[in-house]
């Protein structure tokens, strides 16, 4: 019964959609104040009614409902409950639900979080939400029903892909889907802009804190889904450049181009245009990130089952959203006013070239990751693209528009003097060089790739407390309060930029200096790596909830003499048969040591890979600081205190904003 | 007018990626196939003194089967030579990186699946192949040609569905 009502729930949802997606356009369209005012009850009721097919879902997951298709095939009797929670939305249905949810989420949010914002932008904004939510609803109630039947009832089910049975799992995919879904916010805002034609420094500074918690959340999302596949694939890998990967990298890099030009908007009037150009881009990259991941268009590690309908499906509303968007686009956007002039060196210039830079970036990603499509479907021939093409090209765009990331917060607005940023710079500029420069040659020689790194870490440090400097330089003996009382925008940027500057660090690092060791191990044996000693102590059975554990216990010694356990596994999972390697990890501040246990080779004898991987948690707290950097900046008081404002009647001009005095 | 190249971007995307739904992206030939097999002769594992070439077997429909003893899914597959191919075809074994010399040992403990293994310690013949994994299996023919390139290990099924169709159109 709780399945049906789930189904009945989610077409009712799809009802709600359509009429949120239709009744208050039209109602902005004519003015007609009734049929606006139905835009965020509607919202709101689409959230509640998406929650109950979700909580149905789960409830079938968690009461063992193999009746229903979508249990039998991704859960078992014996998966711990935590796993047969996730477990819904562990499929391609479960999934597809989950997004839906958290897209009316979104919504709801809007509605509640936008009181101050004139009723015909809300309409709008939650209208053109509710349009992408129908296609969705459809896709979720046409092609991929996660609540049907299956009869006749299995016995058991087949268990959940045990790669999805772990931590990293659990919040992965949400994290990842409020960040790709977010920026449908972002859209929205970009599309009742274009609508009502008054692209303005008002819409900018309305779309930028969804804009930036979204951003949050997908880094969060990226994070995770790295460190997931670090930990979970055996292969002490944090990024393959997958097709997966790259579809959530690629709106990533189009969503941080995106922040930096609406501040630009925002606090000058420029670039709009090209701001919602990158908002519909932004979540374009969402949509096509979704549709590689679920046709089957790109080979991958993911693995959603694959069904051409759904995937002619998804191309035709990702044809419709994109298409119809870029030819409004196309439409309206000649009609907006350019916004305030600027010199060639300014903070306005730097802003733009940092989106160069970031869109060139995204685009070779892109180019790397639809390059063999392209080929195959030309008839030219069946390629694949590897990680050498990626970090060929990746890694020299990224490189300026990370050192564009010291001197863009220290310039001015409008005109800035580049020799006196030179000047104010040399020391920052000068000890990073040299410190990166001469590192190396402590540690193994001369190395081009690790100066370079470490320069451009160090050189954003140096000039993020150059900027706290800055701000405090009149502050006088009360500085520290001062420094606690600096906006939030500012210190959510300025955190931003120092996670950017230890992610940095930690590629460089581990990139360069790690090492493995792929040995085959007899009881008692040991290996050296790094300066560790690992000895290995046999193979024992240990049973887990649904599987059956060969763990490995193996006692390293560090270069320092220090000595600890680890105990890697191979598993067997009972339901599906699938055998897992669950590595090992000993994290440390400086160094991470994995281990992962490979095949038997008889009489106790085992294959065993050994890595030392120097700084790679840096990867993940960098861009933990990131993400912090962000809900920090969106949280910041000035965005509610300029809504509020606007309840004022006959408030100043929107464009008028644009020339107050600086926040920040 | 350049208001409208996004648009057109777009629509040259959606061209490619509605092509690319009747594609099969996994699907990356070896460009050695319809080339002539590279040749090369190595010790014969097990068999002092012996060695094989390509050449010995020129006028046959053969298989070349990438292992090596540390796979586990090959020693697998050896299985699947025993029973169902051996009588069919003969296979030739290509020992990839025997490092500890555990090849000749385990072949006379278990059973050789192959009519000979040979013996590439370097793993320099199965660079000319292109061998990314193992197990990998070329089917060569009577003239020295690869014909057809399979990646991982060989079940039932497969050999039913992609190599019995390939090896009758081999047979005169």
């Amino acid at each position: 019964m709780i399945p049906e009502l789930g189904q009945f729930v989610v077409i009712l949802a799809l009802v709600v959609a359509l009429i949120q997606g239709t009744l208050p356009l039209l109602g902005a369209q004519r003015g007609d104040e009734r049929l606006m005012a139905l835009a965020r009850p509607l919202a709101q009721a689409q959230f509640t009614l998406l929650l109950l097919a979700f909580s149905a879902l789960a409830w079938s997951f968690l009461t063992h409902d193999f009746s229903v298709k979508n249990v039998a095939q991704n859960s078992f009797s014996q998966l711990p409950a935590i796993y047969r929670f996730t477990a819904t939305w562990g499929s391609h249905e479960g999934s597809l639900l989950l997004w839906t949810v958290i897209l009316a989420g979104w919504s709801a949010a809007v509605a509640v979080f936008s009181r101050q914002l004139p009723q015909e932008m809300v309409a709008r904004v939650l209208a053109v939400l509710g349009l992408v939510s129908v296609g969705f609803l459809a896709l979720l109630v046409f092609t991929s029903n996660p609540f049907e039947r299956l009869f006749p009832i299995p016995a058991d089910g087949r268990d959940l892909n045990p790669l999805l049975q772990d931590a990293g799992m659990i919040s992965h995919p949400p994290l990842l889907y409020m960040g790709y879904v977010g920026f449908s916010v972002a859209f929205a805002f970009a599309i009742a802009a274009l609508l009502s034609g008054r692209l303005d420094a008002a819409w900018a500074r309305w779309s930028r804190p969804w804009t930036t918690t979204a951003w949050t959340f997908l880094t969060l999302g990226v994070a995770l889904g790295s460190w997931w596949a670090y930990r979970e694939l055996g292969w002490g890998g944090w990024w393959f450049w997958d097709p997966t990967e790259n579809a959530s990298l690629m709106p990533w890099l189009a969503g941080t181009a995106l922040i930096h030009a609406l501040a630009a908007t925002e606090k000058r009037g420029v670039f709009s245009n090209w701001s919602v150009l990158l908002a519909i881009a932004t979540f374009s990259l969402s949509l096509l990130g979704t549709f590689l991941v679920r046709s089957g268009v790109l080979s991958s590690v993911h693995a959603f089952a694959v069904d051409p309908t759904r995937g002619l499906f998804i191309l035709v509303f990702l044809g419709l959203v994109i298409g119809g968007s870029m030819t409004l686009y196309a439409l309206r956007a000649p009609r907006m006013v350019a916004g305030g002039s600027f010199a060639w060196f300014s903070r306005e210039s730097l802003l733009l070239a940092n989106n160069v830079f970031l869109i060139a970036a995204l685009g070779a990603v892109l180019l790397g990751t639809l390059y063999p499509l392209f080929l195959d479907a030309l008839g030219l021939g069946k390629i694949s693209v590897g990680p050498q093409y990626f970090n060929a090209v990746f890694v020299p765009l990224v490189a300026p528009a990370l050192f564009l990331v010291g001197i863009g917060p220290l310039a001015r607005w409008k005109k800035a003097s580049l020799p006196d940023l030179m000047w104010r710079l040399k020391w920052a500029f000068g000890v990073a060089l040299v410190t990166a420069a001469l590192l190396p040659l402590t540690l193994d020689g001369m190395n081009l790739q690790v100066t370079l790194g470490l320069f451009l870490a160090l050189w954003i440090l140096f000039t993020v407390i150059k900027g706290f400097a800055q701000r405090l330089q009149h502050a006088g003996p009360d500085r520290w309060r001062q420094l606690l009382r600096l906006p939030r925008a500012f210190w959510g940027m300025q955190l931003a930029h120092a996670g950017l500057a230890i992610l940095v660090v930690g590629v460089t690092m581990v990139s360069n200096y790690e090492t493995e060791r792929d040995v085959r191990m007899p009881i008692g044996s040991h290996v050296e790596l790094a300066g560790y000693r690992f000895v290995f102590h046999g193979v024992e059975e240990v049973p887990g909830p649904n599987y059956l554990a060969g763990r490995a216990t193996m006692e390293i010694t560090s270069p320092h003499g220090r000595s600890f356990m680890l105990y890697p596994e191979k598993r067997n999972y009972d339901a599906s048969g699938a055998i897992m390697t669950q590595a090992a990890v000993h994290y440390g501040l400086f160094r991470d040591v994995y281990i992962s246990l490979g095949d038997p080779l008889g009489d106790g004898v085992w294959t065993v890979r050994v890595y030392h991987k120097p700084f790679v948690g840096w990867l993940w707290a960098g861009a933990l600081l990131l993400a912090m950097g962000g809900g920090l900046a969106a949280a910041d008081p000035r965005y509610r205190m300029v809504l509020r404002r606007r309840r004022v009647p006959d408030a100043e001009p929107a464009l008028a904003s644009a020339a107050a005095p600086e926040v920040r | 007018m350049r208001r409208w190249i996004p648009l057109a971007v777009v629509v040259a995307l959606g061209a490619f990626l509605y092509l690319g739904l009747y594609l099969n992206p996994k699907e990356v030939p070896s460009p050695l196939v319809g080339h002539t097999a590279p040749d090369f002769t190595l010790p014969v594992v097990g068999r002092p003194g012996e060695t094989f070439s390509p050449a010995d077997v020129r006028g046959e429909v053969w298989l070349l089967n990438i292992w090596a003893p540390w796979c586990s899914i090959c020693l697998k597959e050896h299985r699947v030579f025993r029973d169902l191919i051996g009588d069919d075809v003969p296979v030739y074994g290509l020992t990839w990186k025997d490092l500890d010399r555990e090849a000749a040992p385990l072949l006379a403990r278990n059973g050789s699946p192959y009519v000979k293994a040979v013996d590439d310690v370097d793993g320099r013949v199965a660079i000319r192949y292109g061998v990314t994994v193992t197990p990998e299996t070329f089917v060569i023919d009577h003239q020295g040609v690869i014909r057809m390139k399979h990646v991982g290990p060989i079940t039932p099924q497969v050999w039913e569905q992609k190599f019995r169709p390939v090896l009758r159109g081999l047979r005169p």
